[in-house]
C-alpha cells in the first residue's frame, strides 16, 4: 500500500498504478500458493488414508493370524477296546473302567498306524502327535455305550497342537530342526498321516466349548465368554437404571445449584478417569472393605457399572435433552404432575437414544480389562463359571492371558480369542447404529 | 434364611401390601363409585404402601449383610477361648483366613487344625443365628410398615405427592453415585498411599531415580532392597505418551481438516466412523498387535539402518498408542472446527484468501483453544493407557529419552504390583496406590484444565 500523497490530481493514476502492481505481485504469488493448497489439501487426504491404512492393517494382521484357529487337525485311528488294556481283572465295572488307561489304547492305535516304529525315544515322538486329551475322550466314549469293550470302531481323535501347526503351515520343514518343535521324522510321520487321509482340518468345536487350558488344542473360549456374560449382565442391569435416573434427574428435576454443578463436573471426569483407576477402587473398596471374592464377575461387574456410568449418564441426557419441550409442557397442561410427565410422556420418547448410549457403554465395557487386572480376573481358571460369584475371566483378559504364552498355537488362538471379541463389538455397535436409525426422531 | 430369599419374600410382601393398599383406598371412600373422593389414583395408595413395606425392609437387608461379616468375626475371636485371643496378629489373620475359607466351602473342616475347626463352628453357629435374627428383623419391619401405611390410608391422605417425592430422592440418590464414586477412589488410593508414605518418604519416591520395589523377605537377600524412586516412570510414561502424540496429533488433525473442509459429504460419511472404529477396539487387541507385530518389525527395520531397538521399545507401545488416539484428536477437533462460524470463513474468502490460507490463518486460529483442550484429553488417555503398555513396553526402570530402549510406565508397573499374589501392608503392594494416586491426580488435572478450555471456547459461538 502506498503512502497517502497530499495531492488530489496525482492520487489517482497513483492508485492505479499501485494496484496494477499489488495485482503483478498477487499474480506472481498465486502460482506458489496454489500449490501450497495442493499440498495442504493433499497432506489431509494423506492423514485420512493412513488412519485407514492402520485400520487395514491391524484388521488383516489379527485376521490372517487368527482365522487359522476355528479350524483344527484331526486324526482318524482304528481304536480297539481291548479288554486286556482297560479291564485287566475281567470285571467291567464301571469303576474299573472309569480308571483304565485309556492312553495305552491311544497308543496301541498308533502302533497299528506306523508299525515300522520302534523304540522307546522314537515312539514317544510318535505317540506325541496326538493330542493328551485322547484318552479322555476315549473313556467318554465308552462310558457313554459299555458294549463297546472289546470291540474296534473309528474315531476321530484331537492332533497334538504341534501337528496341527504343521499342517497349518506355521511350522516349516524349512527350519533349523532344532528349533522348531517337531523333528524331521515326526514331519514324515505328518505328511504320511495327510496323504492317507487319515489327518484332516475339521471345524474346532473345541475352541468354542471349552475353557481355558494349558494345551493349546484345549483350550477354548467358552469359559471367558460365561464370564463375560455374567459380568456385563451385573453391569448392564446396575448401571442402565441408575443411569437412566440420574439422567433424569440432572435434566429434568435438578436445580442450578452448587450440587448440581458438583454433580456433573463429577459425570465428567470420570468419563475420563483411567480405567485402571477404577480397578484400585474396585480393589480397595469391594475386596478388601466389603470383602467380596475376587476374580468373581460381580465385583468386575460392579467395577464397569462405575465405569460406564458416566458414559450412559452423558448419552440419556442427551436424549432427555432431544425431546422438544412442547410435549413436556402438554402433558403438564393437561394436569399430569412432573414424575407422571417424565414417566408418561418424556422417558418413553427418550428411550430409543438411552439404549443406543447404553449398548455403545456396554461395548466400551466389553472390551475393558485393566481394571478387571486388578481385581484378579487374571487367573487360570478351567472350569466355565455358572454364576456371579464363581472364579472367572473374560475375553479380552483371556487375549492377556493366552497372548503371554510363547507356544506358537496359542498365538493363533489369542487372534481367534480376538476375532471372537471384535465380531461381539461389531455385532453390538451395529445394533446400537440400527436402533438409532430405526427410532431416532427428528422433530 | 439366606439374604437373597429374604429379599425375594421382601419383594413378595410388597407385591401384597400394594394389592391391600389399593383395595383399601376403595374400601375407604365405599367401593369404586367413591373414587371421586380420594386425592390420588388408587394405584397411589398401593404404591405408598408397598414402598412403606419394602423400603426400610431392604434398608436393613443392606447394612446387615455389609456389616455382618466383621462383627461376627469379632464376636467369634471374643467367645474364642485364651489362648487364641492371645495369638499374635498374623497368626491370628492366618486362622481367620482358613476359618473363611471354610466357611466359604472352599476347604472341609478336617484339613484344619482343631483349633481353627472350634472357630470355624463357632462362626457358622453365630452366622446362623444372625441370619435367623436378620430374617425375623426385617420380616417384622416390613409388616409393621405396611401396617402403618395401610392404617393410615383416608381420602385426604396426598398419597401421589408422597410417592413422587420418595421417587425424586431415588432419582437425586443415584446422581450423586458420581460423587461418592470420586470421594471412593480418592479415598481409596489416598489411604493406601498414606501408609506408603509412612513407610517410604514422599520426597524419595517423587524425587527418587531409582526404581526396583522387591523388597527383601529375609535380611540377608542379595539386590533387593526396594527402592521406591518414581522418576523413571513418570518419564517411561511421559516418553510413551510423547510418541504417541507425535503420531495422533498430526495425523488426528489433519485428518480432521480434511473431513471438515475438503471432504464430500458422501466421503465423509463413510470416512469419519471407519476412523472412529479405531477407538473403539479394545486396548488389548493394541496391545497384542504392539507386541507380535509393530514390536519385532521395528526390529527387523532398526536392524537393516544398523540400530538397536530394544525389545519393549518406548516406540512400539508408542506408536501403536498413537494410533489408537487419532480418532479422540480427530473428532474433538473437527467439532471445533466445524464450530467455527462460517461468517469468519467468508470473510477470509472475500479478502482473497485461498481455502488452505483460510484454514491455517483464520479457522485454526479460532479453533486453537478447543483443539489444545482436545489434545490435553487425548494425552490424559495415553498418560492413563494400560494395556498397550502392558503388553509391550518393558518391565525395568530405565532412565531415558530414547524411544528405542526399553521402559516402564507407571499403569505397567500398578498392574505387576497388584497382579498375582499380595500382602496388604507390604510397602511394594502399598506403592501401587500411590502411583495410582499420582496418576488419579494428574489425569483429573489435565482432564479440569481440558474441559474447562472445551466448553468456554464452545460457549463463545453459542
Amino acid at each position: 500500500m502506498s503512502e497517502p500523497t497530499g495531492n488530489a490530481t496525482q492520487r489517482l493514476p497513483g492508485t492505479l498504478r499501485d494496484h496494477r502492481l499489488a495485482a503483478e505481485a498477487v499474480a506472481r504469488g498465486l502460482k506458489a500458493r496454489y500449490w501450497a493448497e495442493r499440498r495442504f489439501k493433499f497432506y489431509g487426504l494423506a492423514a485420512v488414508s493412513l488412519g485407514m491404512l492402520f485400520l487395514a492393517v491391524l484388521f488383516f494382521s489379527i485376521i490372517s493370524k487368527g482365522w487359522s484357529a476355528f479350524r483344527q487337525t484331526y486324526v482318524q485311528l482304528e481304536i480297539t477296546y481291548d479288554p486286556a488294556l482297560l479291564d485287566s481283572d475281567a470285571t467291567s465295572t464301571k469303576e474299573a473302567l472309569a480308571q483304565a488307561d485309556y492312553n495305552a489304547v491311544v497308543k496301541a492305535a498308533m502302533r497299528k498306524l506306523f508299525p515300522t516304529v520302534e523304540g522307546r525315544p522314537n515312539l514317544r515322538k510318535l505317540y506325541a502327535l496326538i493330542s493328551s486329551s485322547a484318552g479322555f475322550e476315549l473313556q467318554h466314549r465308552l462310558a457313554d455305550d459299555p458294549g463297546k469293550l472289546a470291540t474296534t470302531e473309528r474315531v476321530w481323535l484331537l492332533a497334538d497342537d504341534d501337528l496341527d501347526q504343521y499342517y497349518k503351515g506355521r511350522i516349516l520343514r524349512s527350519e533349523v530342526e532344532s528349533t522348531r518343535p517337531l523333528s524331521d521324522q515326526q514331519l514324515d510321520w505328518a505328511d504320511q498321516l495327510r496323504k492317507s487321509g487319515a489327518a484332516q482340518l475339521r471345524f474346532n468345536r473345541q475352541f468354542f466349548t471349552s475353557g481355558d487350558s494349558r494345551e493349546p488344542e484345549l483350550a477354548g473360549v467358552w469359559g471367558a465368554v460365561a464370564g463375560t456374560f455374567f459380568t456385563l449382565l451385573v453391569t448392564l442391569l446396575l448401571s442402565f437404571p441408575i443411569g437412566v435416573a440420574a439422567a433424569i434427574y440432572l435434566e429434568e428435576f435438578a436445580k442450578k445449584n452448587r450440587m448440581t454443578d458438583l454433580i456433573e463436573v463429577n459425570i465428567n471426569n470420570l468419563a475420563a478417569v483411567p480405567s485402571i483407576v477404577f480397578g484400585l477402587l474396585g480393589l480397595a473398596v469391594f475386596i478388601n472393605f466389603f470383602g467380596l471374592p475376587r476374580s468373581a464377575p460381580m465385583v468386575g461387574g460392579l467395577v464397569l457399572t462405575l465405569m460406564t456410568l458416566p458414559t450412559i449418564i452423558i448419552a440419556s441426557r442427551a436424549a432427555l435433552k432431544a425431546v422438544p419441550p412442547s410435549i413436556r409442557e402438554a402433558a403438564l397442561g393437561m394436569g399430569a404432575s412432573k414424575i407422571q410427565m417424565v414417566a408418561h410422556h418424556v422417558l418413553p420418547l427418550a428411550l430409543p437414544g438411552m439404549l443406543t448410549g447404553t449398548i455403545i457403554g456396554m461395548a466400551r465395557a466389553l472390551g475393558e480389562s485393566a481394571p478387571l487386572l486388578m481385581i484378579g480376573m487374571v487367573a487360570f481358571i478351567v472350569d466355565i463359571p455358572k454364576g456371579l460369584f464363581d472364579p472367572a475371566t473374560v475375553l479380552p483378559v483371556q487375549v492377556f492371558l493366552w497372548s503371554d504364552i510363547p507356544e506358537r498355537a496359542f498365538v493363533e488362538r489369542t487372534s481367534g480369542a480376538i476375532i471372537v471379541l471384535l465380531a461381539f463389538l461389531i455385532v453390538m455397535n451395529g445394533l446400537a447404529v440400527l436402533l438409532r436409525n430405526r427410532f431416532e426422531r427428528r422433530w | 434364611m439366606s439374604a437373597s430369599t429374604v429379599v425375594l419374600v421382601i419383594l413378595v410382601l410388597a407385591a401384597i401390601a400394594y394389592r391391600t393398599g389399593r383395595a383399601r383406598s376403595f374400601a375407604v371412600v365405599g367401593g369404586r363409585r367413591g373414587q371421586r373422593d380420594l386425592h390420588s389414583l388408587p394405584s397411589y395408595y398401593g404404591m405408598l404402601t408397598a414402598l412403606w413395606c419394602a423400603l426400610p425392609a431392604l434398608l436393613i437387608v443392606g447394612v446387615w449383610t455389609a456389616s455382618q461379616e466383621s462383627i461376627l468375626t469379632r464376636l467369634m475371636l471374643a467367645q474364642m477361648p485364651e489362648s487364641v485371643q492371645s495369638l499374635p496378629p498374623d497368626q491370628r489373620s492366618l486362622l481367620l483366613n482358613d476359618v473363611k475359607n471354610v466357611v466359604a466351602g472352599n476347604m472341609r473342616l478336617d484339613q484344619i487344625s482343631p483349633q481353627e475347626q472350634a472357630a470355624a463352628r463357632k462362626f457358622l453357629e453365630l452366622r446362623a443365628l444372625s441370619r435367623m435374627a436378620m430374617a425375623v428383623v426385617v420380616l417384622a419391619a416390613a409388616m409393621l410398615g405396611a401396617l402403618i401405611a395401610w392404617y393410615r390410608i383416608a381420602p385426604q391422605l396426598r398419597a401421589r405427592n408422597s410417592v413422587e417425592k420418595i421417587f425424586e430422592w431415588v432419582l437425586l440418590g443415584c446422581s450423586t453415585i458420581a460423587i461418592f464414586t470420586t470421594v471412593g477412589i480418592l479415598l481409596s488410593v489416598l489411604f493406601e498411599s498414606i501408609r506408603f508414605f509412612q513407610q517410604i518418604p514422599i520426597w524419595d519416591f517423587i524425587f527418587g531415580t531409582e526404581w526396583s520395589p522387591q523388597t527383601a523377605i529375609r535380611a540377608d537377600q542379595v539386590g533387593s532392597s526396594g527402592a521406591f524412586g518414581a522418576v523413571p516412570l513418570f518419564t517411561g510414561t511421559l516418553l510413551i505418551s510423547a510418541v504417541a502424540m507425535i503420531v495422533a496429533v498430526p495425523i488426528g488433525l489433519f485428518s480432521a481438516i480434511y473431513l471438515a473442509e475438503y471432504a464430500h459429504p458422501r466421503f465423509r460419511a463413510a470416512a469419519k466412523p471407519l476412523l472412529e472404529i479405531l477407538a473403539g477396539i479394545p486396548t488389548v487387541v493394541y496391545g497384542f498387535f504392539a507386541a507380535l507385530t509393530v514390536g519385532p518389525w521395528l526390529r527387523v527395520v532398526g536392524e537393516s539402518v544398523g540400530l538397536n531397538v530394544a525389545s519393549g521399545s518406548a516406540l512400539a507401545a508408542g506408536l501403536v498408542m498413537g494410533v489408537m488416539i487419532i480418532p479422540f484428536v480427530s473428532s474433538l477437533s473437527d467439532d471445533m472446527i466445524t464450530a467455527v462460524p462460517q461468517s469468519l470463513r467468508d470473510g477470509s474468502y472475500a479478502l482473497g484468501g485461498t481455502q488452505s490460507e483460510t484454514i491455517r490463518r483464520v479457522v485454526l486460529r479460532a479453533a486453537l483453544p478447543g483443539i489444545v483442550g482436545g489434545v490435553l484429553l487425548a494425552v490424559s488417555r495415553a498418560i492413563g493407557e494400560t494395556m498397550i503398555v502392558v503388553m509391550a513396553a518393558g518391565l525395568s526402570a530405565n532412565l531415558t529419552a530414547n524411544p528405542l530402549e526399553a521402559v516402564t510406565t507407571v499403569t505397567v508397573q500398578i498392574v505387576t504390583l497388584l497382579v498375582g499374589d499380595q500382602e496388604f501392608d507390604s510397602a511394594k503392594t502399598l506403592a501401587a496406590f500411590a502411583l495410582g494416586l499420582v496418576l488419579f491426580l494428574v489425569t483429573l488435572g489435565l482432564n479440569i484444565i481440558a474441559l474447562h478450555v472445551v466448553r468456554k471456547y464452545r460457549e463463545q459461538y453459542e
